[in-house]
């Protein structure tokens, strides 16, 4: 019989005060275990979502509102940048990709935000979890002006698949429906990104959506003061194509002239080999800069903005679950130790048998240890399953109210110090009840 | 020639004294001599306070003496270091006391196994076999609280013969038994340590339990403090 099993024995003996010691460490490990794993979803979301590009170049103005709006779809645009600008990129030879997104719609059902882009979005990273994630989907990316791809969350919610239509739900000063329908090609796997929540439709048919194009004489002028051209030439170079705009409905046919065309953000991937990542980060640095000295557009790494608004937002919460956890730990102590401590005078006669029996002094401050320990260690395995379990729980609620995907077993690396700091515990504030055990003078204890 | 069998127990010179500070010191035991042959069934008699238990805790080693040798089967206790004394305790001495001391939170089972456990022989058929014996083959998986008063000494038995011990200390182990029970403990105890060759030291203060051994020897007879405190 084992010191283990002796101390099983005990604690079974005093099975409520066992399991209510049990059961404050237990809702103590689950409320840490649950807080540290959100914490860490929220730092993953605010770090690695934006990973997959170099930069986000878009009007000058706030970063973290430009980062939250084009990488997260949470706030709403303020200003957009001209197509041309977009044209002028992609000739820059020390980039590999520039992919334009436009925003500031919704989906008519769910108010899920409308992405306009190309089919070159879906050949950027998805997501980023130590390496880069790759689009996965059913069907097809965007081809025809309209087109849709919708991510998981807006299939799930809006119970639309492949061949599903919907419109657009205006996002301007005064919101209406567009009258046009896009027809869903594809749905994404899930990403575990704002992507899941947002219906991507093929920038063509977006552009050309009546008063998605700006009006011509407020984009001459705001082209002039963006390029520092003279009005006369901008509407010189377009006046062609703005004179043979062709009204289809609410919409336009044929060519659109640039002019009148406006992108809210540009994801932009340097050029580079994937063995040289120094070089890359060389280019996309001297990129930045220029764009910067240009004063026409801001570049950005998400990265970078995003990892400044955690430290602001996330590290005070972290502070502060810190502390909890030094609370929580300090309470687990006084628990275990009131719990045990308080059991030694009623126990004084079982430990004078044990050592009559032949049990050393260090057996059985042994067993008081193993119990206390047990105690802790069994706290802590159903404080994680608790904690777990109140995650899974808030996993739908989460996803529906805040759109946090939360994947329900998400596992942090905290939580493998969980039970090594418990049973630590445990053993240490077993050592003054355990000493009580070890210095039990035998024959007293066992007076009739 | 066959080497002589040694003694179950031999007390040399073995004093004992209490210090309490701010009062007198308080000699209770002052062994000159005292011996029992291997497998001798002893009963010994004595008013209480005269270092009965005192004695028997002696001779288990759970308390230490001041001066003197307590040899079992010819090892000195006295001179071996605590863990080596337990061990040797675990290994070597039966004990069954006055109020059985059973642990609670143990089957009948798991309690003579538990005595077994800290000689590292926890052997769970001897175990079976021992209950068996006793009459509990029935009751095994039954804690204290459900066995009647006799039952309960009887897995106190069992468990105190678990390790084979040389000498069995009985402490007044009738003392919290029913008449109609004295007998059948007393009667148990003597053929249990007949059967396994167990020396037998029982202290009662009943004499018709004293009456049932084959020597039974007064405390003040060979314990000069009891015979000053008598």
């Amino acid at each position: 019989m084992s010191l283990l099993a002796i101390a099983w024995k005990s604690l079974r003996q005093r099975a409520l005060a066992s399991s209510l010691t049990v059961l404050s460490i237990a809702l103590g490990v689950a409320m840490l275990i649950a807080v540290l794993i959100l914490l860490g979803i929220f730092a993953r979301m605010f770090s690695q979502t934006g990973a997959g590009y170099d930069l986000l170049v878009g009007p000058r103005g706030s970063e973290t509102q430009l980062v939250l709006s084009s990488i997260y779809r949470i706030e709403k645009p303020i200003e957009n940048l001209p197509y041309r600008y977009l044209k002028e990129l992609r000739e820059d030879p020390r980039i590999e990709k520039a992919v334009p997104i436009t925003i500031g719609d919704n989906t008519d059902r769910g108010g899920f935000p409308i992405v306009g882009t190309t089919a070159q979005y879906f050949t950027l990273p998805a997501a980023y979890d130590e390496g880069p994630v790759e689009f996965r989907l059913r069907g097809e990316v965007l081809k025809q002006p309209f087109d849709a791809v919708i991510g998981s969350e807006v299939a799930a919610v809006n119970g639309w698949d492949l061949g599903s239509t919907f419109q657009i739900l205006h996002g301007g000063a005064e919101p209406h429906l567009h009258d046009e329908v896009f027809t869903i090609v594809g749905v994404l796997d899930p990403t575990g990104t704002p992507n899941d929540r947002t219906a991507f439709v093929s920038m063509a048919g977006f552009l050309a959506l009546s008063d998605h194009l700006k009006p011509v004489d407020q984009a001459v002028r705001d082209h002039a003061i963006f390029f520092g051209e003279p009005e006369e030439v901008i509407r010189a170079r377009e006046q062609d194509l703005i004179d043979n705009l062709v009204p289809h409905g609410a919409h336009y046919h044929g060519e659109l002239p640039d002019l009148l065309k406006e992108v809210t953000a540009i994801l932009v991937t340097a050029k580079g080999d994937p063995e040289n990542p120094l070089a890359r980060q060389l280019r996309t640095k001297s990129l930045a800069q220029d764009i910067k000295t240009e004063q026409k557009a801001m570049a950005v790494s998400p990265v970078s903005v995003m990892k400044k608004l955690a430290s602001v937002l996330l590290e005070p919460i972290d502070l502060a679950t810190k502390m909890v956890a030094g609370v929580i730990i300090l309470v687990t102590a006084v628990g275990v130790f009131v719990s045990i401590y308080n059991s030694m005078s009623e126990r004084r006669r079982e430990i004078g048998i044990m050592r009559a029996l032949g049990a050393r002094r260090g057996t059985v401050m042994g067993v008081i240890l193993a119990e206390s320990a047990l105690l802790c260690v069994a706290g802590g395995v159903l404080g994680l399953l608790l904690g777990h379990g109140l995650v899974f729980a808030a996993q739908p609620l989460l996803a529906e109210k805040a759109g946090l995907l939360i994947d329900p077993l998400a596992f942090e690396p905290y939580e493998l110090l969980v039970i090594p700091i418990l049973l630590a515990l445990g053993i240490l504030v077993g050592v003054l009840p355990g000493l009580t055990a070890y210095n039990t003078d035998v024959a007293s204890a066992l007076e009739p | 020639m066959s080497t002589p069998t040694l003694p179950a127990l031999q007390l040399r010179n073995v004093a004992k004294t209490y210090r309490i500070p701010g009062e007198s010191p308080l000699t209770v035991l002052d062994v000159p001599t005292f011996e029992m042959a291997a497998g001798e069934q002893v009963a010994l008699v004595g008013g209480s306070g005269l270092g009965k238990t005192t004695l028997l805790n002696v001779v288990a080693g759970i308390t230490p003496c001041d001066a003197g040798e307590v040899l079992i089967g010819g090892t000195d206790i006295t001179k071996l270091p605590e863990a080596a004394r337990d061990r040797f305790r675990a290994e070597r001495i039966g004990i069954v006391f006055q109020n059985f001391n059973l642990l609670p939170a143990f089957t009948a089972l798991e309690n003579v196994l538990l005595g077994m456990a800290f000689s590292g022989r926890a052997d769970r058929s001897r175990a079976r076999e021992l209950l068996d014996a006793v009459g509990l083959s029935d009751r095994l998986h039954h804690q204290p609280g459900r066995l009647s008063v006799g039952q309960q000494q009887r897995v106190a038995v069992a468990r105190a013969l678990a390790n084979s011990p040389r000498l069995m200390l009985a402490d007044e182990p009738t003392a919290s038994v029913d008449l109609a029970n004295q007998d059948r403990i007393v009667d148990l105890l003597r053929t249990q340590c007949r059967d396994n060759g167990v020396a037998l030291l029982c202290v009662t203060h009943d004499p018709s339990v004293a009456a049932q051994f084959d020597r039974t020897i007064e405390l003040e007879t060979f314990n000069r403090a009891a015979a000053v405190a008598a």
